[in-house]
């Protein structure tokens, strides 16, 4: 298949790496240029940094947006406490390779409550250490833009949100009031208080995510490769079983099983899948064939349809 | 993609469960162009989200549990064929969900074996009109659906008016519900016939019409023949597979700065996404507003030094001298500058209910630049009759002609030439809200404040020039201004030489 790229990437010496095609091209151009915009608009950026794969995404063209300078604001990781151990070692090892400044928020709440997962349920602990702990994280820095990597592709009400997506002082999102959103034209204007949750990736597909991951040699937490891993099956669920505070229920046992995780979070609430994917290359064609949503592993998207607007009103990502 | 419309029917059991899914064959879509952009619009319960969620479920962009979920919402709610509602697919709110309505604007994703698409669904109530503006402003084609029973409404007018002087250029005409009317090929061509006069009457000339049963499925990814065969066009995704991308590479190169970067003392490079045109290291380029004029040194982006961007690239621009850039300039060809000015006209959609008012001072953005701008509503398009109504204000959803004075210089392009350069929004001060989206017309000369608005020009023309002249769409944008009268070439002269004196 003949491709048309530009010409302009053709033949240049100095590149080492086959110019992307037309078509990401055309989304990270997109990307970069909301990154511009939030950054020369708002007085105090900061970027939501969940250390998943859109995050990885996110970060690269953050950093490819401000080149040859530093990415001029924060990046903000509203840690739960029950992340897995993987990932914050992964994010720690980006953030010196990377010279980055990063804040991490952890809700209070959690320890003087002892909220997790097991005690609260899904709802509730999600509520306090995910959304409440963001808009403690948020209040505190003073933040009038928050850069996220949903993708509209991932849920019905995503697939509503503006680019600019307007946040009332107490975080509200009013989804039958979004300001209109004409060309690329985005209107940053916000009052004291106020604020925006600025999405780059809006376009992007999961299929998206993954190619430009491999077009662009970007790294990613091992989770998401297959290998073989200790589980144990809870609420239809296979959960990784290596933290020490999971404790086995009554007729739960460990096994080890190849796996392999579609999306990241809080471990006790992220579903592994079966898979033999060990490479980019498996896990596109894996992707490229499945028949199931990337959500579906997540358990605090189940609870109800309509779900994750009600999340979002009241101030989740 | 040709089959049978019964080749993608889902197998399930007695009591919904689905058990077995169209072969999951979708292959790599090519990526060898952008994704193609498109909305759908009409009246309400003309079936757009119907139309989209079958898109998305013939090619396969619904997983099984989307359609788990999707049955269980539908609560029983289903179609006569057994399958489920599929605006359930789009509308996507608490509000819409309870209301059966769209109310605002859902992006979704599909592609098939030859490309990939963005579709926005768009809301058919008149009170949501601004999100259907919001759809058509980004999109290369519009779908305009109308029920194959009803006909043309006025809110087929409105949004076929809206989508025109967005830019779009390419329609596809569906006749949905086409099954309602036992496939009644004589109503099909009423309606097409109809179209395709008030299309003509906006200047749009690319129209393709296409009886479709967007429930059934039928002329949607797979071919409506059994019921049809009376139909031998194309399905819709084989048109949408079809459909140009525009862009903006053949016009003069414009760089709105976006921001300064500035890491150290020896680097200064202009942040921004070409918005026309091309450049390359070499190329002599002027700043607007302040006129001055440099030569491009380097394009800098993270991977590389490039030797040359094209309109839609996200580049930082390292010019050879000193100069005064700040966010909000416009780094510009030497050889082909826009218009800069005091004043400007131009076409707006007004999207709030407080509408446009007389005098009023509001900010204007366009690309990365926002000042301060004195908005006259000069005229209102009259929907039903497609004339241009004299107004003092305009009202929300109105379509509107309207003169803009600036403070300081603008720059812009007129629409028809630049889609970026040539649109701005207008931001309510007090509210901070979007009250308008805008596509630049011309530019004025408001000397002294004398107006040329009533300047009248008479050309002596050939006919055949004459013909050609009045086809272009910036004429048909204009009819209304201009006064043709056909003589003979002497009589012609006669007229001219009495005003030559
Ligand atoms: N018989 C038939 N019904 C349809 C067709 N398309 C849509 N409908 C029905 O028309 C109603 C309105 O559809 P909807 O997609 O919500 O319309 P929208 O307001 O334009 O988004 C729903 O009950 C659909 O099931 C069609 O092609 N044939
Ligand atoms: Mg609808």
């Amino acid at each position: 298949m003949p491709h048309t790229h530009p010409e302009t990437e053709l033949h240049n010496p100095q590149s080492t790496k086959p110019p992307l095609d037309p078509h990401l091209k055309a989304l990270e151009n997109e990307a970069i240029h909301i990154f511009r915009e939030v950054a020369a608009e708002f007085e105090r950026p900061v970027m939501l940094y969940s250390i998943g794969k859109d995050s990885s995404v996110l970060l690269h063209l953050a950093r490819k947006a401000f080149y040859p300078g530093r990415v001029p604001f924060p990046l903000l990781h509203v840690n739960t406490g029950w992340k897995f151990a993987e990932m914050i070692a992964f994010r720690d090892e980006i953030v010196k390779r990377y010279d980055l400044d990063l804040i991490e928020h952890v809700n209070p709440r959690g320890a003087a409550e002892s909220v997790t997962p097991f005690s609260h349920g899904s709802a509730l602990y999600t509520d306090i250490m995910k959304t409440e702990a963001l808009r403690q994280a948020l209040d505190a820095g003073q933040y009038d833009a928050a850069f996220g990597g949903a993708r509209r592709d991932e849920e019905a009400s995503r697939a509503k949100e503006r680019i600019y997506s307007f946040r009332t002082p107490d975080h509200r999102w009013d989804p039958r009031n979004q300001r209109p959103e004409l060309w690329n034209v985005y209107n940053g204007m916000v009052r004291k208080g106020e604020s925006v949750r600025a999405f780059p990736l809006s376009n992007w597909t999961e299929v998206d995510i993954w190619r430009y991951i491999q077009a662009e040699d970007i790294p990613i937490v091992p989770l998401y490769f297959a290998k073989k891993r200790p589980v144990v099956e809870r609420d239809g669920m296979m959960i990784l079983a290596e933290d020490q505070r999971l404790e086995l229920l009554p007729g739960e046992t460990k096994r080890d099983e190849v796996i392999r995780f579609r999306t990241l979070g809080c471990f006790p609430l992220t579903g592994a899948i079966r898979s033999d994917a060990t490479s980019l290359d498996d896990i596109i064609s894996e992707l490229e064939t499945a028949t199931v949503s990337e959500r579906q592993g997540r358990a605090i998207d189940r609870d109800q349809s309509g779900s994750m607007e009600k999340k979002k009103r009241e101030g989740y990502f | 993609m040709t089959a049978p419309a019964t080749a993608n029917a889902v197998q399930e059991d007695a009591a919904g469960h689905v058990l077995a899914f169209p072969a999951a064959d979708t292959a790599r879509a090519t990526r060898d162009s952008r994704p193609l952009r498109l909305i759908t619009c009409g009246s309400v319960d003309d079936g757009k989200s119907t139309l989209i969620g079958r898109l998305l479920w013939d090619t396969k962009a619904v997983k099984e549990d989307q359609a788990a979920t999707l049955r269980r919402d539908s609560n029983g709610k289903q179609n006569d064929l057994g399958l489920p509602d599929f605006a359930l697919l789009l509308d996507g709110l608490q509000a819409e969900r309870e209301q059966g309505i769209t109310i605002d604007v859902a992006y979704r994703y599909f592609s098939t074996d030859k490309r990939s698409f963005i579709v926005a669904d768009t809301p058919g109530h008149e009170q949501y009109t601004r999100n259907m503006a919001t759809g058509a402003s980004t999109a290369d084609l519009a779908v305009l659906l109308v029920d194959a029973r009803v006909g043309l409404l006025e809110q087929t007018r409105r949004h076929a008016t809206i989508a025109t002087l967005m830019g779009i250029k390419q329609f596809v005409l569906a006749v949905n519900k086409i099954d309602l009317t036992d496939y009644d090929r004589a109503r099909f061509e009423q309606i097409s016939h109809e179209f395709r006069e008030l299309a003509l009457s906006l200047g749009v000339r690319q129209v393709t019409a296409i009886p479709l049963s967007a429930l059934k499925g039928e002329n949607v990814v797979y071919d409506g023949r059994a019921s049809m065969p009376w139909y031998d066009g194309p399905t819709l995704v084989e048109v949408l597979e079809l459909a140009t991308t525009r862009s903006a590479q053949t016009v003069g190169f414009r760089l709105p700065v976006q921001r300064v970067s500035r890491p150290g003392e020896s680097f200064r490079g202009y942040q921004g996404t070409v918005a026309g045109g091309s450049v390359k290291p070499g190329d002599s380029v002027v700043i607007l507003p302040s006129g001055m004029v440099a030569n491009v040194t380097k394009i800098v982006t993270f991977d590389l030094v490039r030797n040359a961007a094209v309109a839609g690239d996200a580049i930082t621009l390292v010019l050879d001298r000193q100069v005064d850039v700040s966010r909000g300039d416009m780094i510009v060809a030497i050889d082909s500058q826009p218009l800069t000015g005091l004043a400007f006209d131009a076409h707006i959609v007004a999207l709030q209910p407080d509408g446009i008012q007389p005098g009023k001072r509001y900010w204007l953005k366009s690309g990365s630049r926002r000042q301060r701008v004195q908005v006259q509503p000069a005229s209102q398009l009259d929907l039903q009759t497609g004339k241009w109504e004299h107004a003092e204000q305009l009202s929300m959803n109105a379509i509107g002609k309207i003169h803009l004075v600036f403070d300081e210089q603008a720059i812009f392009d007129p629409y028809e030439q630049n889609r970026t350069t040539g649109a701005f929004i207008l931001i309510d001060p007090d509210t901070n809200n979007t009250v308008a989206g805008g596509m630049i017309t011309a530019k004025r000369s408001a000397l002294g404040g004398i107006h040329t608005e009533d300047a009248r020009v008479i050309l002596s023309l050939p006919a055949d020039l004459a013909d050609q002249l009045m086809a272009t769409e910036l004429f048909a944008g204009r009819r209304e201004d201009a006064e043709v009268r056909r003589v003979s070439a002497g009589k012609a002269s006669e007229i001219i030489d009495t005003i030559d004196g």
